[in-house]
């Protein structure tokens, strides 16, 4: 089983939006590794900026609520896929983008609040790095000198189409 | 126990059950547009899976950019065009015949109640103003979907909405959409069909109830749903007419995918409309909204007219009896996209084209460019459009923009005034 982890990337605000995340007049690229250079390109944060090396080395994303609404497009999981960001764990997600990231056998985790606040409490910190284990549900945050270890739940079927790599060879077998 | 309409259909159409909760569907309908789908056909031919599970189920359009804008453009749509030439795909929309998805393909007969439908598109939920499941899916989904004909979906709960009352002049659908979705919040149906009924509903025009169902999404619905009913039967009879002996037998065939008086919900909002004003949105996001009387005066560079939303016949027709003899404000400019060559044609003959560009505006062909900031219509930073689309996340029309959604009829005063206007004082 695959597993996920690296250095945090924190984006404390919720609904973040897949145009905040891969604005359209980038939909026009035709391979997903064009995208690279434009990952949360509309996303205003105090103190974020999408150029910098936090961004850039990021590898799993922390944010808040209703995380990935709007658009349908799945260049939000591929333009977070091209640059290394393999999970996103957030209060919650929408529907099709959380269904996007497991079709392309990556992780959307569903956080409670107090869980959220955990990892929120690294965030200070510039060397956050979680790990996570999709198949024992558990994963460990590590930073400023501390750590913490947490659990989490996966829909069976997300887990499967993580273990498969993806939709297209799950269903393909299958159906 | 009684099922829901959603509960009807999934129960008809799941074909496996891999764990508790996930439904595989089989798919009536596959609709695929130029900007999700080439890197679906491009994994496909990647795999050496090149195929498509049915030439007739499945139907294409080059809508989002149309005609092509620069290279990267035409070349999406040429991916899309050889692919629905090589597959014979035989409703496929081009230059010429093409218009915004989700006004197009239901006004080719497309969609019937009870069916499943997905598209690599956000607003498919639009479709199920018809009595269907149409949800949005991203480019694997799709990829499967033209590949297997099918696709998976979490069990289908449902919020119903009843609508009752009666719409003050100069409020419409669009304003009654607006108003749920600010009272629900921009998640509040996640993983949810939002199920829209009542007596409001029953005396709305299936235009109307495309409006309502298309943004479903913006409160993070799965799929709007409609009851299916005598008037989805009149819309629908130019296509049916051969399968069914009279409009009662197509009624009592359809009638059976209606939610049962017993059917189990989420939860049930009871919204009486009478009092509901003319609204917008103020923010970036779709449930921050205001009555017009609160927002008369703001003050906008762009009034846009069209969409997946508001581009249909009906919303034309309501924003060209305001403009009718009016001139929009030297500050403003005005853009109508009428959705399909078919509104631009019935709009043509009705006076409405001349109504529009008389006033001012400038008429585009059918296409979603300006409501997603690709094309004809893009924003400059700092500027804000009036706009009957369905999303205004910011910089969505254009990096630094800011979007009103309203109704066609407010757009119509706004850009008359130049500044976000009642439109109650010119019906």
């Amino acid at each position: 089983m695959k597993t996920f982890g690296g250095p945090a990337l924190f984006l404390d605000r919720s609904d973040i939006n897949t145009d905040e995340i891969i604005p359209a007049k980038y939909l026009t690229e035709i391979t997903k590794k064009d995208l690279k250079p434009y990952i949360l390109e509309d996303l205003k944060l105090p103190g974020f900026d999408p150029k910098s090396d936090t961004c850039r080395n990021a590898r799993v994303i922390v944010s808040r609520g209703n995380f990935g609404c709007g658009s349908s497009r799945e260049h939000a999981p591929w333009v977070f896929e091209v640059n290394g960001i393999t999970a996103v764990i957030a209060g919650s997600f929408a529907r099709i983008f959380r269904q996007n990231m497991f079709n392309c056998g990556m992780a959307a985790i569903e956080f409670s609040p107090q869980q959220l606040d955990l990892l929120f409490s690294f965030a200070g910190h510039d060397d956050v790095v979680i790990d996570l284990d999709i198949q024992l549900r558990t994963g460990v945050i590590r930073g400023g000198g501390r750590e913490e270890r947490f659990g989490f739940e996966l829909a069976p079927f997300d887990q499967a189409l993580v273990a498969a790599g993806g939709w297209v060879d799950y269903a393909d077998g299958k159906y | 126990m009684g099922m829901t309409t959603a509960e009807k259909i999934f129960a008809s159409h799941v074909i496996d059950e891999p764990f508790p909760g996930t439904r595989v569907l089989r798919l009536d309908v596959v609709m695929c547009h130029e900007i999700t789908t080439p890197i679906a056909i491009a994994d496909l031919m990647a795999r050496g899976k090149d195929r498509v599970f049915d030439t007739s189920r499945i139907k294409a359009v080059i809508d989002h950019v149309t005609p092509s804008k620069d290279t990267k453009t035409a070349t999406q749509a040429k991916i899309l065009r050889e692919w629905a030439h090589r597959h014979a795909i035989k409703d496929f929309f081009d230059v010429g015949a093409n218009g915004v998805c989700h006004a197009l393909f239901p006004e080719k007969g497309f969609i019937r109640p009870g069916y499943t439908v997905i598209m690599g598109d956000s607003h498919t939920c639009t479709h199920g103003a018809f009595g269907a499941f149409a949800a949005g899916v991203g480019t694997t989904d799709l990829e499967v979907g033209i590949l297997k004909g099918v696709c998976a979906f979490r069990e289908p709960r449902s919020i119903r909405f009843n609508l009752t009352g009666t719409l003050q002049k100069g409020v419409y659908a669009k304003d009654v959409i607006l108003h749920l979705i600010s009272l629900i919040g921009v998640n509040g149906a996640t993983d949810r069909v939002m199920e829209f009924g009542g007596d409001l509903v029953a005396s709305m025009s299936m235009e109307s109830r495309m409006t309502l169902c298309n943004m479903a999404i913006e409160a993070g619905g799965t799929s709007g749903i409609c009851m299916p009913d005598m008037v989805t039967v009149e819309y629908l009879w130019p296509f049916i007419s051969g399968e069914f002996a009279t409009k009662e037998d197509a009624l009592a065939e359809y009638s059976k995918w209606c939610s049962d008086a017993d059917a189990v919900y989420d939860k049930i909002m009871e919204i009486d409309v009478t009092t509901l004003e003319p609204v917008a949105t103020y923010g970036y996001k779709p449930d921050l909204v205001k009555t017009v009387v609160e927002l008369a005066g703001t003050p906008v560079d762009q009034v846009y007219i069209g969409s997946c939303t508001n581009g249909r016949l009906e919303d034309l027709r309501i924003a060209a009896a305001i403009l009718k003899g009016r001139k929009i404000a030297p500050s403003v400019r005005g853009i109508l996209s009428p959705a399909t060559p078919q509104i631009y044609k019935d709009a043509l003959h009705e006076g409405i084209i001349e109504i529009f560009m008389d006033a001012g505006f400038c008429v585009t062909n059918p296409t979603c460019g300006a409501c997603l900031g690709m094309s004809t219509g893009v924003l400059a930073e700092g500027e804000s459009c009036a706009s009957t689309t369905n999303r205004n996340f910011m910089g969505r029309m254009g990096k630094g923009g800011m979007v009103h959604l309203m109704s066609p009829a407010t757009s119509a005063a706004t850009a008359i005034e130049g500044v976000i206007a009642d439109p109650r004082k010119y019906l």
